[in-house]
């Protein structure tokens, strides 16, 4: 076992180890910082499984913009007044259920499914950037899919503001 | 890293983002167990693009997810904040008036 295959197992376990810690916290701002990690390990896989678009653009999105907003909101939604926020789990033997049922599903299937007899899955490629193909094919091929969501994005964006923002008669004007 | 286990990977940390999301009345809590298992979503779509050198569809798959993940986290926190501000409380179940 090499040094870049201890490196990938490394932010696997970073991964899991920052989700089950979000489960088990009651504090909403350790579950949010717990988040980051997630996030920052997901992007390490990706690195190894040869997506640096991908990984730098997680690290973007949602380290730079996706958590500073949780967190924005997290300060909005509270009164900090030198108390923890805390958020207590409800119903968490229900919950346990729901969601290791799910889980047992999913490690049946994936421990039965056969992958390797699939065509297109060919194990003995090495792990290539394929950076450049993926510039050509998005810009190619995905080019309106690409536009339509860059302007989904914009469009959400304005929408966010316009709710979000200060309406001056709230009272008596809804809209 | 073996397919197998990244698809273990992901199956976990959808479900750690099922337990959040079922468990939790806090909304933020909520949005950040969406984001979870959005994130799992991920996962499985760039492990299955390394398998498939020729065509990358499922990296161009994920770069458009990641974008919907963006917009729904503005979407979603704006409508907290704009609830908190009108019911002075983020827990789900004390928001259950429709027309105040």
């Amino acid at each position: 076992m090499d040094l870049s295959t201890i490196i990938c197992y490394a932010f696997g376990a970073i991964t899991l180890l920052s989700a089950l810690f979000i489960m088990l916290t009651r504090n909403v701002l350790y579950a949010a910082f717990a988040l980051i990690l997630t996030f920052i390990g997901v992007a390490g896989i990706y690195i190894f499984l040869g997506a640096e678009f991908i990984a730098v653009t997680q690290i973007l999105v949602y380290v730079g913009g996706i958590l500073v907003l949780l967190i924005f909101g997290i300060m909005l939604t509270n009164r900090l007044s030198g108390k923890k926020v805390v958020s207590p789990t409800y119903h968490k033997f229900t919950g346990l259920i729901a969601a290791g049922g799910l889980f047992a599903m999913l490690l049946k299937g994936i421990v039965e499914a056969n992958f390797t007899a699939l065509g297109w899955i060919d194990k003995s490629q090495p792990v290539t950037t394929g950076l450049k193909e993926f510039g050509f094919n998005l810009m190619t091929d995905y080019v309106l899919a690409f536009e339509i969501i860059g302007v989904l994005l914009l469009l959400a964006l304005i929408g966010a503001v316009r709710i979000a923002a200060n309406t001056r008669k709230e009272g008596e004007d809804a809209t | 890293m073996p397919l197998e286990y990244l698809l273990y990977t992901g199956g976990f940390l959808f479900c750690a983002g099922l337990f959040v999301v079922v468990t939790r009345k806090n909304a933020i809590m909520v949005l950040i167990g969406i984001e979870l298992m959005l994130n799992a979503a991920n996962i499985n779509l760039v492990a299955f693009s390394k398998f498939d050198p020729s065509a990358l569809q499922g990296q161009i798959f994920a770069i458009f997810v990641i974008t919907v993940a963006a917009a729904e986290a503005a979407i979603g926190l704006a409508i907290v904040v704009k609830v908190y501000r009108y019911f002075q409380t983020a827990d789900l179940d004390k928001i259950n008036k429709l027309k105040g």
